[in-house]
């Protein structure tokens, strides 16, 4: 049988397309044409601002960083006095918004994992609660749960000279929840030594349980061993250790507040609860959807071939669900980060709140502006960093 | 590449240099066109601005100084927009041209005056002080060792109160809050012992509390706290404008012209009093103004003394005596250069 040629002779020599019809070429020059009216509307408004600020004689002038700060800061994590610059104070309210993200992002998936499983259940007064949560916390603006939180709840604790006194020298009160400062002693140091040992062999243990289990071979005693010397070695390091290794500094009443010891203060409380609390609602859901995105196949088949209702979960659900759940997840915890901002109305001493105190201070709230926007920025940027690693670590190995 | 540059060239020129600001020194005829002057304000603060529910209206000392203002510039003491401002958004308020002036119990210092604002004349000579919890016995600033205590932020008070404590050696524990409710609120709650803040804006907002006599202003004066209006920078004939308003009030004191005897003022034969109410002279055209702009502004909100009777009166809630705030002839600090 004749081969059927697959294109006539002399295909290939037509005459070539110009370049003003080359699609090829328009699709470069139509690129560049919309970089260039891009590049052309930034500058434009670019150059009145700076023009503008010109005329009225305050250009942005970065100067104003080493400048004495002269006010006082009433958290702060590090060391801080109003002799300091504002750049100091700027990375004093850049701590204290890290410490509401961190502790808001760590109490919010947990309540926000609680919940979205308890969305699941199949107890109709839990479901139905859970549900009243979500619905409640997702759909009042946040500013307004933040009021509520700080004048209804935490404001309306017990005044200083009636505060609840607690055993364990803890205080409760409408300044704050205070608890005993653990100091290290001398001591501490060979304690910590023994808390490190006790870590390293319990991780050795545990993985080579792991190794074990892989080969089918029995592992309880091993992982008993693992967790005997997480908690024994430690024990046994602070009992050896003479006088104690940790010190406690109990806090005391004295004629206006208490004194002393580890501090938290209501507005750090009302704006951790209330970013946890309205966070965890939009965890729920999403926790809840990504587990039911799993097909129902997949139980059934799992449960076909003798798994138990946990190693299901861990092996098998889990896997396809964090799939689902880990990006709109990213998305919330940089909503947690973002609406941290919200201290501003409490008068919790965040990045923004002492951004804003510069800014008048200063008369320099471009400048301030530009950095503060940079700072969340960046901070964001780092934590979908961290998520995307996460996710790329749980993904499950296509074929 | 080499047409990603030509392109970028050609968008940078085109740019050029386009100053597109239409407030080139002309806050006064965008006033005028626009018909209302907009006025930054407390919208908080008894005495001096705060809303009256009864009547819609803002009560107060430098709520009257802007009615004054718009009756000299645009002749309706109602033509005014109020905008209440926190004390952080003053300086991007007007600096942005946001508002045209601020009346916000604002103190004049030497980094405002140079950074962010213009000032004018002082309306209140002020002085910052500290309020306490009556039961906790304390008479000074010593006594308060220890002690937690509310501040606005953003204020010079909050600079005030770092610096005297510093420098007293008592340690104490700031809480700011940016809203002047919050902070009050707080105080009140008993989140803190004590709050500082101006004495007239203590006095203000004490009167605002639910048991003001659980409370007592200590009797120290922390710092100078001259409040005047602010502009902003870059335009002078307003800020003349601004200047000679606030004058003119203080100027109809010491003359004897007030609101009720405006119009036998206006006949009388006291060459002064003809040259303030424009009955002779040129002295507002040269501001850019109607002459009889002060004649306009005491007919809308009445000379010095009533504004501040109004607000800070014997008939008031507030009742606080006049001190520095009395004329010069009666050994006070309000003193307006003449009008001629």
């Amino acid at each position: 049988m004749p081969e059927k040629r697959s294109a006539p002779p002399g295909a290939a020599r037509h005459a070539p397309v110009p370049f003003w019809r080359d699609i090829r070429v328009l699709a470069i020059l139509s690129q560049l044409v919309v970089l260039g009216v891009v590049v052309v509307i930034g500058g434009y408004l670019l150059n009145n601002l700076v023009t503008a600020m010109d005329q009225k004689g305050f250009l942005p002038d970065l100067g104003f960083l080493g400048l004495t700060a002269g006010f006082e800061i009433a958290e702060k994590v590090i060391a801080y006095a109003p002799s300091d610059t504002y750049a100091d104070a700027l990375l004093v309210g850049l701590l204290n918004t890290l410490m509401v993200s961190i502790v808001g992002i760590v109490l919010a998936t947990l309540l926000g994992l609680l919940v979205g499983i308890a969305r699941l259940s199949r107890n109709w007064l839990v479901s139905r609660l859970a549900l009243g949560y979500v619905e409640l916390f997702r759909n009042t603006p946040l500013l307004v749960q933040l009021f509520v939180l700080y004048f209804v709840v935490f404001l309306q604790m017990p005044p200083v000279r009636e505060s609840l006194a607690l055993p364990g020298a803890l205080y409760l009160n409408q300044r704050g929840v205070y608890l005993p400062r653990p100091e290290l002693t001398s001591s501490g140091g060979p304690w910590l030594l023994s808390v490190v040992v006790g870590v390293v062999l319990a991780g050795l243990a545990w993985w080579l349980a792991g190794r074990r289990e892989a080969a089918g071979r029995p592992v309880a005693g091993l992982r008993v061993l693992a967790i005997s010397a997480l908690i024994g070695i430690p024990v046994l390091g602070w009992l050896s250790v003479p006088g104690g290794a940790v010190s406690f500094e109990a806090p005391e009443l004295a004629r206006f507040n208490i004194q002393g010891g580890l501090r938290f203060t209501p507005e750090f409380a009302a704006l951790t609860v209330g970013l946890a609390l309205y966070t965890a609602a939009f965890i729920a859901e999403i926790i809840r959807g990504g587990i039911e995105a799993v097909s129902k196949g997949q139980r059934e088949a799992a449960r076909a071939i003798g798994l138990r209702e946990g190693q299901t979960l861990r092996l098998v659900v889990l896997p396809q669900a964090l799939r689902v759940i880990i990006p709109p997840l990213t998305s919330q915890y940089l909503n947690l980060i973002k609406n941290s901002s919200l201290a501003l109305a409490i008068g919790y001493a965040d990045l923004f709140n002492v951004s804003r105190t510069i800014s008048e201070q200063t008369g320099q709230p471009v400048a301030v502006i530009v950095i503060v926007m940079a700072i969340y920025l960046v901070i964001s940027l780092i934590t979908s960093v961290l998520m995307n690693f996460y996710n790329r670590a749980v993904q499950i190995p296509e074929r | 590449m080499k047409r990603l540059v030509v392109c970028l060239v050609m968008g940078a020129l085109v740019i050029g240099p386009s100053a597109t600001l239409a407030q080139d020194g002309g806050t006064l005829a965008a006033v005028q066109a626009r018909g209302t002057l907009v006025c930054g304000v407390n919208g908080g603060l008894p005495g001096m601005s705060v809303l009256n529910q009864e009547s819609g209206q803002y009560d107060g000392m430098d709520a009257d100084f802007c009615r004054a203002l718009a009756a000299a510039v645009l002749g309706d003491p109602n033509a005014v927009e109020y905008r209440a401002l926190t004390a952080d958004q003053r300086a991007t308020a007007i600096q942005g041209g946001e508002v045209d002036v601020i009346f916000r119990n604002t103190t004049n210092t030497i980094s405002r005056d140079a950074t962010w604002g213009d000032f004018g004349p002082t309306i209140f000579y002020d002085g910052q002080g500290m309020m306490v919890r009556a039961d906790l016995g304390a008479t000074g600033l010593e006594d308060l060792a220890g002690a937690t205590i509310c501040v606005t932020s953003g204020t010079t008070t909050e600079l005030n109160l770092t610096d005297q404590m510093t420098f007293l050696g008592v340690e104490f524990t700031p809480v700011v809050s940016a809203e002047i409710d919050t902070v009050y609120g707080q105080y009140e709650e008993g989140r803190c012992d004590a709050v500082t803040s101006d004495r007239s804006q203590l006095v203000g907002r004490k009167s605002t509390f639910a048991n003001p006599d659980d409370h007592v202003i200590l009797d120290v004066v922390m710092s100078k706290e001259p409040l005047g209006p602010v502009v902003a920078t870059g335009d002078n004939q307003w800020g003349d404008i601004v200047r000679w308003v606030v004058n003119a009030t203080i100027e109809a004191e010491e003359l004897g012209v007030s609101s009720a005897n405006l119009a036998e003022m206006q006949g009388g034969a006291n060459p002064s009093v003809q040259r303030l109410l424009g009955e002779t002279g040129e002295l507002g055209a040269m501001l850019g103004l109607s002459n009889d702009f002060a004649a306009k502004v005491i007919a809308a909100v009445g000379n010095y003394g009533e504004i501040y009777d109004r607000a800070f009166g014997p008939d008031t809630s507030l009742a606080l005596e006049r001190g520095l705030n009395e004329l010069w002839t009666n050994g006070g600090l309000m003193y307006s250069p003449p009008f001629r």
